[in-house]
């Protein structure tokens, strides 16, 4: 019995330095994401033809591109090429990169469902259009586009158990190794599980409690 | 003595082939309320928008004062400015919107301060001072720290209002400021722009009230298809028109 709590004790430890990766991974790709997303959605939404274009060219490829895909690429791939990632560093570019064409379309539906009158008279009050933008018109999207980024944040931190397959030392990574050690499949895959949950409950709620808290 | 703010001369304006200011000119003098007014699809409203340039005419030239608005004279030849230089001659000139455009996630307070903090570049107790002086003037310094959406329509007008105030402004445009409100609420808001031109600011209002216009305005303009039809004194154009568009727009008011 006690070795049992040792025994349990010792997947935990393990994990949690998985953890500490997941939290990097999504972090990191997060603010990527949510930043290019943001400049992304203004030039789609704003820009002249040719950046519409080039970005719903890029939202509509790396939004079809399982993470998967893109971590081979960027890992096994580019390294035939010359260039090498490290396995974290390929993780983070590639949900960053599928990050930035999903948060584009999320931020764009906030720019969309803004009255037209908002930056008319952002204008008029003699504002310029940067302006209208930072003090009006971004504030207001990303306030509406809120309830979808926290979707989003959630599904990424699951997303980065996919990094494993490039052996990135996320939690399922470890996992694996672990339980490639001791064949305790069950009992180590269900504390990753609970691992996982352990995570994504307080974000939800957190998520929640911002949305309240900027519900104007 | 009298000095012209604003000075209006052939605007035009068309939607591909559609024109709907066909050449308007005429002028705005210090102090004056200028009351436009004419039927639905005259060209009211998009010659209002042409004046500080939301609209982008298709001809004509607009002064104010000693500034020409939207464009500048290179020579012989009229270059169009860009957005961003045109924030500060807007600053200039006030807009009060038909439904008040109202930013949703900014306070009262934070609606009207905005301008003099961002556009003006004051300090923010500077701005902020500008900004209650001027809810003050409209007689809603009560709701400061309010968000707009708990205002009744005719409280969120006079925000409108203050915020066009608050940019210290040589002229102030009004968009059928009346036209979104429940009847009872229209009251305040003209009670409100009509001490505003008794202070003797100067003011451009679109509007399709006519006893408002004719107690209050010292000049009304009647446009119709999309040009100046009649212009002149209240007690003329108003109750003594001598056009047959305009006898025939206020026929219906002179019979009630």
């Amino acid at each position: 019995m006690e070795s049992d709590i040792e025994k349990y004790v010792h997947y935990v430890t393990v994990m949690t330095e998985g953890l500490y990766y997941c939290l990097v991974i999504t972090a990191v790709s997060f603010v990527c994401s949510v930043l290019f997303g943001t400049l992304f959605a203004v030039l789609r939404h704003y820009g002249n033809r040719l950046s519409r274009l080039l970005i719903g060219g890029y939202v509509e490829v790396f939004r079809a591109m399982p993470p998967l895909t893109i971590f081979f690429i960027l890992y096994f791939g580019l390294a035939h090429a010359g260039l090498h990632f490290s396995p974290l560093s390929a993780a983070i570019t590639g949900l960053s990169m599928i990050g930035a064409a999903y948060c584009c379309e999320i931020i764009r539906s906030g720019l969309v469902a803004l009255k037209k009158g908002d930056r008319e008279a952002a204008l008029a009050a003699g504002l310029t259009p940067n302006q209208a933008l930072r003090f009006i018109i971004l504030p207001q999207a990303l306030r509406t586009s809120l309830p979808s980024l926290g979707t989003y944040l959630i599904g990424l931190i699951k997303d980065t158990s996919i990094a494993s397959a490039i052996a990135a030392p996320e939690i399922l990574f470890r996992a694996r190794n672990l339980a490639s050690e001791s064949f305790e499949t069950t009992a180590i895959y269900l504390v990753v599980a609970l691992v996982y949950l352990v995570i994504t409950i307080p974000i939800a709620v957190g998520v929640g409690y911002l949305e309240k808290k900027a519900g104007r | 003595m009298t000095r012209d703010v604003l000075k209006v001369e052939n605007l035009q304006k068309s939607y591909g082939d559609l024109c709907v200011l066909v050449g308007v000119s005429t002028t705005v003098q210090a102090g004056e309320c200028v009351s436009i007014i004419g039927p639905s699809g005259s060209g009211k409203t998009t010659f209002l928008r042409c004046l500080n340039y939301l609209e982008k005419p298709t001809a004509g030239h607009i002064h104010l004062e000693d500034m020409l608005i939207g464009e500048r004279l290179v020579g012989d030849r009229y270059i169009p400015l860009t957005e961003k230089q045109l924030a500060p001659q807007r600053l200039q000139m006030g807009f009060v919107f038909q439904n008040f455009c109202l930013w949703p996630h900014l306070t009262v307070l934070e609606n009207v301060a905005l301008s003099p903090f961002r556009a003006m570049k004051l300090s923010k107790s500077e701005s902020l001072a500008i900004a209650r002086n001027a809810l003050e003037r409209v007689h809603i310094a009560h709701k400061a720290d309010e968000y707009p959406d708990r205002l009744s329509g005719g409280q969120q007008q006079r925000v409108g209002i203050a915020r066009a105030l608050a940019q210290r402004p040589k002229v102030i445009l009004f968009d059928e400021p009346t036209s979104a409100l429940d009847p009872e609420l229209v009251g305040e808001v003209l009670e409100v722009i009509g001490e505003l031109a008794a202070d003797g600011l100067s003011m451009v209002l679109v509007t399709h009230e006519i006893t408002f216009a004719r107690d209050v305005a010292t000049k009304v303009i009647f446009m119709d298809g999309g040009r100046i039809v009649e212009e002149g004194a209240p007690r003329q154009v108003i109750m003594a028109p001598t056009q047959e568009r305009t006898i025939k727009f206020l026929s219906k008011f002179h019979a009630n």
